[in-house]
């Protein structure tokens, strides 16, 4: 048990193991929540906090779950910390918790938290869990922000409710992407994210499903394989 | 009469689909969606526990949970909808569970089809959020059979299309990085833009 690996496991989720990007995770409620920046910031806060947490007490009681019912067992605590967020964001913040309607109950459902719980937190010790939790948490967040922030500046022209780009019919020179305001764009902003991350990280990428023939005839089909 | 359920159900599989208007299951929709078959046996598995979830939560909700609720066993002014996220999913999990268990006793050859599958469904979001969905739409007990059914169904039909277009799209040249997840979300993108269009139908 060293520094370094307490710093692996905050670290890597961040990009090389981004739970959104590679991981197939918590994609569920990425999307409906980022067309304003100062909502989806509210959501990343409840997520970081669900999953580090729920990976605390998972972990810390990981030696008594028998393992038929652990999946009862988690949930059951997944659950209870998602009360606890809702109700806070109640009574604190009501308008936001307006705004993301059952998105915030739809946290128990998020594969992060469980996928985290179950690959992680069941077999590590607490601290080492807690920071899993948090760096997934935060490489989540880091996707969902930058998304976000595409959608809301170049969709709105504002950011946090600012204005960033005047808009044409406010008297300013800039016309407004309607596109990006609607809740798909976010799956191709995502598809792009990936693009980027997978040029720089070329490991990432996925192997192709089909041989490519060594013998094939034609020199430009070679990536090919051809069905007459 | 008839006429309300139909419509019912039209909005619920067109105009509010649950994968691609309102983005629910989207990890298992996207990480199972590469074969038809396996899309396919997944749908059904999530039709058949919405359809059984979704009213017994409707049930639930409105003799338990809901303010008031518990009039009928004389006590007055009680209010637990603060236990309805633990308690729809503690359904969800045991009926999971359950059907497991009943599918492999008395229709085993179903069982081989769906068994690998129903485990990923308990922490599908589609089917807690067609419970959520509803709450917030305040059905009546056969409305939320039909609500049920219609978001299982919906979501079964979106998986099973684009299981359809990724294996058509097996053999052609995508860029390197795109390959795989990246172009699925794309394709899911567009793929909700075309259900959108589906929003301008009024019932």
């Amino acid at each position: 048990m060293n520094l370094k690996q307490y710093q692996d496991v905050i670290i890597k989720p961040l990009i090389d193991e981004n739970p959104i990007t590679l991981q197939i995770l918590g994609i569920c409620s990425a999307l409906a929540v980022t067309n304003n920046l100062s909502v989806t910031l509210v959501m990343c806060a409840a997520v970081i906090s669900v999953v580090s947490f729920s990976n605390l007490f998972i972990s810390l009681i990981r030696n008594y779950i028998p393992s038929s019912i652990r999946i009862i067992v988690q949930m059951t605590i997944i659950a209870s910390l998602v009360i606890v967020v809702d109700e806070l964001l109640k009574a604190y913040d009501y308008e936001t918790s307006k705004k993301l309607s059952v998105f915030v109950g739809l946290i128990i459902t998020n594969c992060i938290v469980m996928g985290r719980a179950e690959a992680f937190a069941m077999k590590q010790k607490p601290l080492l869990s807690f920071l899993d939790g948090l760096g997934n948490g935060i490489g989540y967040s880091l996707i969902l922000i930058g998304v976000a922030t595409i959608r809301e500046l170049f969709g709105a022209g504002t950011l946090f409710g600012y204005e960033i780009l005047p808009l044409i019919s406010n008297g300013g020179w800039y016309m407004g992407n309607n596109l990006l305001l609607l809740p798909p764009s976010s799956f191709i902003i995502i598809g792009l994210f990936i693009w980027l991350i997978r040029s720089l990280r070329s490991d990432q990428i996925e192997e192709d499903d089909f041989f490519v023939s060594k013998h094939s005839t034609s020199p430009d089909l070679t990536k090919r394989e051809i069905n007459v | 009469m008839f006429e309300h359920y139909l419509s019912i159900f039209i909005t619920t599989v067109f105009i509010e689909n649950i994968a691609l208007s309102l983005f629910l299951g989207m990890c298992t929709f996207i990480a199972i969606s590469k074969k038809i078959d396996a899309a396919f046996g997944l749908g059904i598995a999530v039709i058949v526990v919405c359809l059984i979830t979704v009213p017994l939560n409707n049930l639930i909700y409105n003799y338990i949970l809901r303010e008031d609720a518990l009039t009928w066993i004389g006590i007055e002014g009680s209010n637990l909808e603060f236990v309805e996220l633990i308690s729809y999913i503690g359904v969800i999990a045991a009926s999971v569970q359950i059907l497991e268990m009943f599918l492999d006793k008395y229709v085993p050859a179903l069982y081989n089809a769906l068994g690998q599958f129903l485990p990923l469904i308990t922490v599908n979001c589609a089917i807690l959020g067609a419970s959520l969905f509803m709450v917030e739409k305040d059905l009546m007990f056969v409305e939320s059979i039909v609500y049920g059914f219609g978001a299982g169904f919906g979501w079964a039909l979106a998986i099973v299309v684009l299981a359809g277009i990724r294996e058509k799209l097996k053999y052609s040249d995508i860029p390197d990085g795109l390959k795989g997840l990246g172009t699925t979300f794309i394709i899911v993108g567009l793929m909700s833009f075309g259900f959108m269009s589906f929003g301008g139908i009024s019932l």
